[in-house]
């Protein structure tokens, strides 16, 4: 008890002293600041990048492609793969047939409207079945396009990061023009692509009838397996097979595995940079209340409340600057739109996602670089000589 | 100069503070050299681009063709001094996941065109009369063990030949030093006669130009020959063309000058901090010292000067120690290729350094330099 109330009093007093050593103590803590908003920024991006590929697709979708293929942009398959897929097991039957939806993939060279360079866009021929396989994708202005004109509707995201994709304009890709008729999203890839109608497509690319992915609606996720078994063990077929939403799962590992070491790296060397930087804060601290630590170990105080107290200090100070280092970095980053390079040799937008789990990460981190920045100084604190730090008084 | 040993003792004065100080600048430029490294493996293909080298590609986009012989056109235009073309291959070796920088090339129109890069004349030979040869840049030869002489089942991503087969073997014939570092290069008449489908089609021209000032005229007349026609042309320099191709991966280079910005200016408060704490302890001194007949100037001078010595010190060290970690885990990144610190980081880091010593010292220098002689030396 008694114990507590010291550790109470000595703290008290060494936070309402706090004012005096103002200048430095807001260098430490603007040090911190930095560290937790470089480190809230950099693993936002990640988060955002995370969450699109996540959002993407359904766990009952299946995606073939030709075997080895990886990525639909390598991949050909023919009218008569397309329909052994059909005839697979376990897609859903409509009255129209099973739910399956060919598509191609041409991509579009189109200037960027941040940086006018050219980037290379999706650009997806589907038929209707695209819209029943997946079925997150929804109309968010304008209309669909219709089967047998050279339409087109964009991706929300894609309509953010390129020149002229405005609902009512064309856009002109080699002799072909497409009139941007609706804008679509579904929170994930298929947002950062464009959609027009499979078979204008496959005559403007000269495409003749071939086709780069067949995606089939199964009747629940289970069902994967035995379409997944049937179509690989068709001597007929070299295909391979795989879920949709572990497809773009495993296509955001080498970005996340990238960030998360680079982020850890540059969050680690700058948090040691601020800890640094934080000593000389604390020493100074430490030995403008000399006296003030001499009086009360002179009073009867003991050691750790003393230690305990600069220990706080250093803490405090990292609470403040990982609050308001995660808060700049909620206001200045979070909900900014970026693209980079993914699946197909095609740009994928995604935005800065500032969550609340990184916040917390964020400012414990913070809290830990103020506990290790005061620890040497805590040490130098309790064991100052008492009568000489008093004589100075 | 001379005064070089009473600027060391001051900061010596209290050894753990300027230690620490020293520390996080040392940090603060590590980091300066790693996020170089980071921004060049990003966007160094852009800085080897050949001024007089043009792309042709397909106007729709980069994975459509072109048939090879729109070569032959390309080449009578006027201001063409050589044609060659290249077409992707969808490489890998063993792990699809690890994708190798392939391409099916026009062997000796392709080494005409790139003069930056240098091939052992018997190596060149060998190549050149061996259907199944490719010849690498060094990092996939260090990546991989490969030596000359050495036989690789190499596989493709795309391209499936007569049999239906995606391996291709292929036999090391050089390794090549100069240009892009990271790619293999094979023959595209091997490729193209193989390969089950898209035959006498090429991913893309690069042609050496006699005079780099007619790019624009001669991209013009290139596009305007294939205009309306099924495969339209875009050319562009090289340059432009790496860079777009850069610009695809995400603004790197603006997240690597966020962060650096962040760091230097946190490290610029903490040494700012710090001089300004060590000269308020030394207000005495100052006043003695101006007290014995040093100018004012000379003061002040002597304070930027202890402030730049931290940060150069610092500075140096940490920059050299980032580099030196950079060039050492450069090789180990497959999918980050020229992965190393560029002599123009090290010049702008020493301007920073400057810079940061400078301002650091400003304040505190200037209180030294309107010190109260007479006043501070009451109050000691």
């Amino acid at each position: 008890m008694r114990w507590l109330y010291q550790l109470y009093t000595v703290c008290a007093l060494n936070l309402r002293n706090l004012k005096g050593r103002l200048d430095s103590s807001v260098v430490a803590v603007i040090g911190f600041t930095g560290v937790v908003m470089v480190f809230v920024a950099v693993f936002a991006i990640r988060e955002g990048f995370d969450d699109t590929m996540r959002e993407t697709g359904s766990p009952d979708v299946a995606i073939v492609m030709r075997g080895g293929a990886g990525a639909e942009v390598n991949s050909v398959l023919s009218v008569n793969d397309a329909k052994q897929v059909a005839g697979a097991p376990g897609i859903t039957a409509t009255a129209g047939g099973p739910l399956v939806s060919d598509e191609l993939l041409v991509q579009l060279s189109m200037p960027k409207a941040d940086t006018g360079l050219d980037a290379n866009v999706p650009f997806r021929g589907v038929d209707a079945n695209a819209f029943l396989v997946h079925g997150k994708v929804h109309i968010v202005a304008g209309r669909n396009f219709q089967p047998g004109l050279n339409e087109v509707i964009v991706g929300l995201r894609a309509s953010h990061e390129y020149r002229g994709f405005s609902l009512g304009s064309t856009l002109h890709s080699g002799p072909y023009q497409w009139a941007i008729v609706g804008i679509f999203d579904d929170g994930g890839v298929y947002s950062s692509e464009v959609w027009g109608d499979l078979t204008i497509m496959q005559a403007a690319y000269r495409r003749g009838s071939s086709l780069e992915s067949v995606y089939a609606k199964l009747t629940s996720p289970d069902a994967f397996q035995a379409f997944k078994d049937y179509l690989t063990t068709n001597p007929q077929l070299t295909v391979s097979v795989e879920r949709e939403t572990d497809f773009y799962a495993e296509q955001s590992k080498n970005m996340s595995s990238f960030i998360t070491g680079a982020g850890t790296f540059i969050a680690f060397l700058m948090g040691i940079g601020a800890i640094f930087g934080a000593i000389n804060t604390m020493y100074n601290s430490v030995s403008s209340r000399a006296a003030e630590i001499a009086t009360l170990r002179a009073l009867g105080f003991g050691r750790s409340p003393v230690l305990l107290s600069v220990l706080v200090e250093g803490m405090l100070l990292g609470l403040v600057g990982g609050v308001i280092g995660g808060a700049l970095a909620y206001v200045l980053f979070n909900g900014i739109e970026t693209s980079t390079l993914g699946t197909n040799f095609a740009q994928v937008a995604f935005s800065f996602r500032v969550t609340p789990e990184l916040l917390t990460r964020g400012t414990v981190y913070a809290l830990l670089m103020g506990l290790v920045g005061g620890l040497l100084p805590a040490l130098r604190a309790v064991r100052m000589p008492i009568a000489s730090s008093l004589r100075q008084l | 100069m001379k005064y070089l040993p009473l600027i060391w003792a001051n900061l010596m004065r209290r050894k753990a503070r300027t230690l620490f100080t020293v520390l996080s600048v040392f940090i603060a430029f590590m980091l300066y050299a790693v996020l170089g490294a980071v921004n060049q493996a990003f966007t160094g293909g852009v800085q080897l681009a050949g001024a007089d080298r043009l792309v042709v590609m397909n106007r729709i986009g980069l994975i459509n063709s072109m048939p090879i012989n729109y070569a032959d056109r390309i080449a009578k235009v006027p201001g063409v001094a050589d044609v060659t073309w290249q077409e992707w291959v969808g490489a890998y070796f063993q792990d699809p996941r690890q994708p190798i920088t392939g391409f099916g090339v026009d062997a000796s129109s392709f080494l005409e065109v790139h003069q930056d890069m240098h091939l052992p004349p018997e190596q060149s030979q060998a190549w050149l009369v061996d259907k199944a040869g490719v010849i690498i840049g060094p990092v996939l030869a260090k990546r991989y063990g490969w030596k000359v002489g050495d036989h690789i089942p190499l596989r493709s991503n795309i391209w499936r030949d007569k049999q239906g087969n995606s391996t291709w073997d292929v036999n090391i014939d050089g390794i090549y030093g100069g240009g892009q570092e990271d790619l293999l290069l094979m023959h595209y008449k091997y490729l193209d006669d193989t390969r089950a489908f898209r035959n006498n089609q090429v991913g893309m021209f690069l042609l050496k130009i006699a005079d780099p000032e007619h790019a624009g005229t001669i991209a013009e007349q290139v596009d305007g020959m294939f205009a309306n026609s099924d495969a339209e042309t875009k050319t562009s320099t090289e340059k432009a063309f790496l860079q777009s191709f850069a610009a695809m991966l995400g603004n790197i280079g603006k997240i690597v000058v966020g962060i650096v910005s962040a760091v230097l200016f946190s490290m610029l408060l903490v040494t700012g901090n710090t001089m300004a704490q060590s000269i308020r302890e030394r207000v005495s001194e100052m006043a003695v010292l101006k007290a014995l007949g040093f100018s004012r100037r000379g003061v002040a001078l002597m304070v930027l000067a202890e402030s730049l010595l931290v940060t150069v010190i610092g500075g140096v060290l940490g920059f050299a120690f980032g580099a030196m970690f950079a060039g050492a885990i450069g090789s180990k990144l497959p999918f980050l290729q020229g992965f190393h610190t560029p002599a123009s980081s090290a010049a702008l880091a020493v301007l920073l350094m400057a810079s940061l010593g400078l301002l650091a010292g400003l304040l505190p220098a200037t209180q030294a330099m309107r010190l109260q002689v007479a006043a501070a030396l009451r109050r000691a």
